[in-house]
């Protein structure tokens, strides 16, 4: 199973085995890491779920939608590596990612 | 019992009762957590039993708000298949259906709402269904498909969403609903119009202003709608969506104060300053409205909890939210924010023909609430300004070309 970190906003790393065919959220909620919330459940409805990705795998995550661009777009401290951790499904490829938290989920 | 020993104890394993139960974990609670729910599943996500699950896009573990071992590896102590029947606040201790009873340190209730029943003839045949458990998912899954006709009893946001799946399953579906207008309760008149077209270019039928007077059947199977007018509408399944009261009749037995759902405060407090009620079964402050009222959704179920949980561990309390809620249908993401009260105009911002536009509810030039379609930058924007109540100008917000960011600022 791929590796993923997940480093909340105060720095705590949680290094999880996330199953193929999840996204980087469910990965997170089903593992109750604080700093995730998604409360849409992942229908890029809430923009609750948001991440910065490492920038050595940003392209590998792959582009966003025009609905994941909108809802970043008025999301708080966002970036040029936000993403919504809900519309990132997980693959192979993606085996060592490192995500990191924003504030305004902290 | 010990206090330390007694812990929290959870009435209601839905979202709400499952969110809190990890929050409290995520936020340091080390003492005794049990969780009661009268389903015979772990805590699971509602929304896409009408959408993703019906079409079987969706399964059993994605609908799992967390894997069956989190609850054992977190010492969260789950009693399913079982009712909690009274409270006995002196005591602190609650009773359950099957003659156990558990001591708690501090109690949340949990307990959600239900389907309302048609008290009318028929409405006990079978395949006439509620839409509110994963088992009711299941019954009204195995009824839709080719060949198959859905009558939707309630023109409101689970019964369309119902519809349709039903369609998106090769089925047929009709809606009936008693208002002149569907989401007559929910949705203003442009959206009522819009999803109402949008449905008919998919093949649902709407019967509008139609009062439902029995259900007609075969065999003690649903086989029709029987209308007033003397019509009777064909099904093979009807589905009834025309609310959902409160489950807060433990509660009330109590003696905590009830209006239409639990009163609370905004930590999620009862009248009982050791019992804390969250999700569809308060009735609670909306801090920017400066009212109170009973709210259905997941994302007020959330806060609650988010809420209570901050409260019970000491935490700052969390920030309030503006109410949201979404919908997905067909092709169709709609989201929409805040409450139209008090209302004096309305701005339509793009045009529905094109199934992505806004409509804002405004009092004075303050926006209130706002309703969108296929319009992210809208919701988004429009949610920050309800919150904000800071006034706009309405020519700009009634202008696409210029963007919710110019609004905004």
């Amino acid at each position: 199973m791929p590796k993923i970190t997940y480093i909340e906003h105060n720095g705590s790393e949680h290094v999880l085995d996330v199953k193929n065919g999840l996204s980087v959220m469910e990965g997170a909620v089903k593992n109750n890491i604080p700093g995730i919330d998604a409360d849409c459940g992942g229908a890029c409805a809430c923009a609750t779920c948001h991440v910065y990705v490492d920038a050595a795998w940003a392209d590998k995550v792959g582009a966003k939608s025009a609905m994941e661009e909108s809802m970043l777009d008025f999301a708080e401290n966002v970036e040029a590596t936000s993403r919504l951790s809900c519309q990132i499904k997980v693959t192979d490829a993606l085996d060592g990612l490192i995500v990191r938290m924003p504030e305004s989920q902290h | 019992m010990s206090e330390t020993k007694s812990g929290v104890v959870i009435i209601g394993a839905g979202h709400a009762g499952g969110t809190i139960a990890a929050l409290l974990r995520q936020y340091g609670y080390e003492a005794p957590i049990t969780l009661i729910g009268e389903e015979p599943l772990a805590p699971y996500q509602r929304p896409p039993l009408s959408k993703a699950w019906l079409k079987g896009e969706a399964d059993a573990d994605s609908l799992a708000l967390k894997p069956t071992e989190f609850y054992a590896e977190t010492g969260i102590e789950m009693l399913l298949d079982v009712r909690a029947s009274a409270i006995d606040r002196a005591a602190h201790t609650v009773a359950l259906h099957d003659g156990r009873t558990l001591a708690y340190e501090t109690l949340i209730i949990a307990t959600g709402a239900r389907a309302r029943s048609l008290p009318i003839p028929g409405a006990d045949l079978k395949g006439v269904l509620s839409l509110r458990s994963a088992a009711d998912a299941e019954e009204l899954k195995a009824s839709l498909g080719p060949g198959k006709r859905l009558a939707v009893i309630g023109g409101g946001y689970i019964g369309l969403e119902a519809a349709a799946s039903a369609r998106a399953l090769g089925g047929e579906a009709v809606v009936i609903e008693r208002e002149p207008r569907i989401l007559a309760r929910v949705a203003c008149e442009i959206l009522s119009d819009f999803f109402t077209a949008y449905h008919r270019a998919r093949g649902v039928d709407f019967e509008l202003g139609a009062f439902v007077e029995s259900l007609s059947g075969a065999d003690g199977h649903v086989n029709g709608v029987k209308l007033a007018d003397g019509r009777t509408i064909s099904c093979d399944v009807a589905l009834v969506g025309v609310g959902a009261p409160p489950n807060d009749e433990i509660a009330q037995a109590a003696g905590l104060d009830c209006n239409g759902g639990i009163v609370v405060d905004i930590h999620a407090r009862t009248s009982d300053p050791d019992i804390f009620a969250i999700g569809d079964v308060s009735h609670r402050p909306l801090p920017h409205y400066h009212r109170s009222f009973r709210l259905e959704s997941v994302a007020n179920a959330l806060e609650q909890a988010r809420q209570a949980a901050a409260a019970i561990t000491g935490r700052p309390p969390p920030a309030p939210e503006v109410t949201w809620n979404w919908s997905d249908q067909y092709d169709l993401k709609y989201q929409f924010a805040g409450m139209p009260f008090e209302i004096d105009d309305i701005v339509l911002r793009g045009d529905p023909a094109t199934a992505k536009f806004a409509v804002f509810h405004l009092t004075g030039d303050v926006i209130q609430a706002v309703e969108a379609v296929n319009a992210p930058a809208e919701f988004m924007a429009g949610r920050q300004l309800i919150a904000q109540r800071r006034p706009i100008s309405r020519s700009r917000l009634a202008d696409p070309t210029v963007s919710m960011k110019e609004v905004a600022a």
